[in-house]
């Protein structure tokens, strides 16, 4: 019997572990994954003093509400999330980038992620989780990973193995900010399309579609218009390439994206916005700006600088 | 041999095998990708073949493309290392249920079911890459006159099995995943297993794969 465990009262929407995410397995089809926003990530483990690479719960939209039985733990959300703490009668808003201690009974909401897609929840503590190529990343459409590759269900226990004493509060001030301009390296099939759907791409808008999740985003807006072939011959891909089917709308590979493709790419986002490109909602409008590899390099020098800089502050 | 590298994005290298897309060529990407993947080049996260490209994605915190590009612009590949081939047989049920696409491929090949699935059974196909979802096959190469393109739209959900054909090539869907090919048919094979972690792929580059059709009968007493 496991004496450290949270009971869950409410799965969420696509509530998974994730962690780094797995290396070396495109050759046989298997995504890399792991958590959607590696910054945020990141962060969640430092606010509580874990490993930069532990095993955290990733929501989207609504999270879970959990309820904690066993000694006392440390735990810190990250995103741009509500979520409320419940020790006995008395109802605390939580606060991310602050480290909270859960003790016996207590119950964690994560109501929802706000004008965003995915948080993150890190305990101080150990995640009895199973691991696939080293990693508890859920792929639940190949199901792979931890929890048999499925996300979290309601009525499910999680299990804590071990809990590190490390009850130091942490705070940081962070604010997220949205993005709307994505800035993109031109792809190896950009003179796929005509001079009227280069410029589309470049000047127009596209709105976020809903059928968008952690394989891909979709996006829909004018036509971009194809005059050489819909098709390519099927080749690898990597997180980042926004291809364009027949159809003329681009979709983004995203983390747990196909390994091969066929559609033409026109693009590909630079590694710097990543992290804020997967936190775009439904319906949110966005734009394409071209940047070289260059530019992209150093964008993602200063990204990673700020990532980097916010983990000192921790 | 690579005929031009590029770049894809700001953390993958793009190495273009040329136009054409036969086994020969198929087998020095092959041969590239051995041979790199032993090298265990620092900051290299995956290298994907497929018929005639090579994409290497990197961790850009650790190596830049300029900096990878001249290490395997020096890579001489392993001579003699020859890739072994097995042999399967795919049991394929073509009930209206499975042949998602069979009306579309009748008026785009205009050619009658019968005769589409008179020259896709029995015929033996050569594993190229997998890839896309896990495990999912690449195989080639189909007649000419059963070559088509994707879907306009890709389908947000192909049934796991699915048997699926687009221009020269084959592929079985390992499991439910959105995808463009045209389907033809259902395997109850299970093609992929990720509890066997060093070999969870049924069949890998360089298989050969034939696809024998069954009854709906068959389909649903099969047992592995």
């Amino acid at each position: 019997m496991n004496k450290n465990y949270f009971e869950i009262i409410r799965a969420g929407i696509n509530s998974t572990f994730q962690d780094l995410g797995r290396n070396n397995l495109y050759h046989i089809g298997v995504p890399f994954s792991g958590a959607m926003d590696n910054r945020n990530y990141l962060l969640a483990n430092k606010l509580i003093g874990n490993d930069y690479d532990d095993p955290v719960i990733e929501f989207a939209y609504q999270g879970p509400h959990l309820k904690y039985h066993g000694d006392k733990i440390n735990i810190a959300i990250t995103g741009d999330v509500s979520f409320k703490i419940k020790k006995g009668d008395n109802l605390i808003d939580g606060e991310c980038y602050q480290s909270f201690i859960l003790e016996n009974d207590d119950e964690l909401d994560i109501l929802s992620t706000n004008k965003s897609v995915y948080g993150y929840l890190a305990i101080s503590g150990t995640f009895d989780l199973k691991f696939q190529w080293s990693s508890c990343s859920t792929n639940t459409k190949a199901k792979i990973g931890s929890n048999n590759g499925e996300k979290l269900s309601d009525n499910q226990k999680i299990n804590v193995k071990e809990i590190n004493n490390n009850f130091v509060n942490r705070k940081l001030n962070y604010v997220n900010t949205k993005i709307e301009n994505i800035r993109v390296i031109k792809g190896t099939n950009f003179n796929y399309f005509s001079e009227e759907g280069k410029k589309i791409f470049f000047k127009n808008e596209f709105k976020v579609s809903k059928l968008s999740d952690r394989m891909g985003m979709r996006l829909e807006g004018k036509k971009i218009e194809n005059i050489v072939d819909t098709n390519i011959r099927s080749e690898g891909l990597i997180k980042g390439v926004i291809q364009v089917p027949a159809d003329g709308n681009p979709i983004i590979m995203l983390s747990d994206h196909g390994t091969i493709g066929g559609y033409p790419k026109i693009g590909v986002v630079v590694s710097a916005d990543y992290d804020k490109l997967v936190q775009l909602t439904p319906g949110s409008k966005v734009k394409f700006q071209e940047v070289d590899l260059n530019s992209a390099e150093t964008l993602f020098k200063l990204y990673d600088l700020e990532t980097q800089n916010l983990i000192s502050q921790i | 041999m690579i005929k031009n590298i590029s770049n894809l994005g700001d953390a993958a290298l793009y190495c273009d095998f040329g136009k054409e897309v036969n086994k020969d060529i198929n087998t020095q990407v092959i041969k590239y990708f051995k041979t790199i993947q032993k090298k265990n080049i620092t900051g290299v996260n995956n290298i994907t073949p497929s018929y005639n490209k090579l994409i290497i994605s990197f961790d850009l915190k650790k190596i830049n493309f300029n900096k990878l590009k001249k290490a395997i612009d020096n890579i001489e590949i392993i001579k003699g290392d020859s890739i072994q081939n097995k042999r399967f047989e795919i049991p394929v049920c073509c009930e209206k249920e499975f042949s998602l696409d069979i009306k579309r491929l009748e008026e785009k090949l205009k050619m009658k079911e019968e005769k589409i699935y008179e020259s896709f059974f029995e015929k033996e196909f050569f594993c190229y890459m997998t890839g896309f979802i896990a495990g999912m096959p690449f195989l080639g190469d189909l007649d000419e006159n059963l070559r088509a393109k994707r879907l306009d739209t890709p389908r947000v959900k192909v049934p796991k099995g699915s048997i699926g054909l687009t221009e020269q090539f084959a592929n079985i869907y390992t499991f439910e995943s959105p995808g463009g090919w045209n389907i033809i048919g259902n395997t109850p094979l299970n093609i992929f297993d990720s509890t066997k972690e060093k070999e969870p792929n049924l069949i890998n580059p360089g298989d050969l794969v034939i696809f024998k059709r069954i009854t709906k009968e068959k389909y649903q007493n099969y047992h592995e």
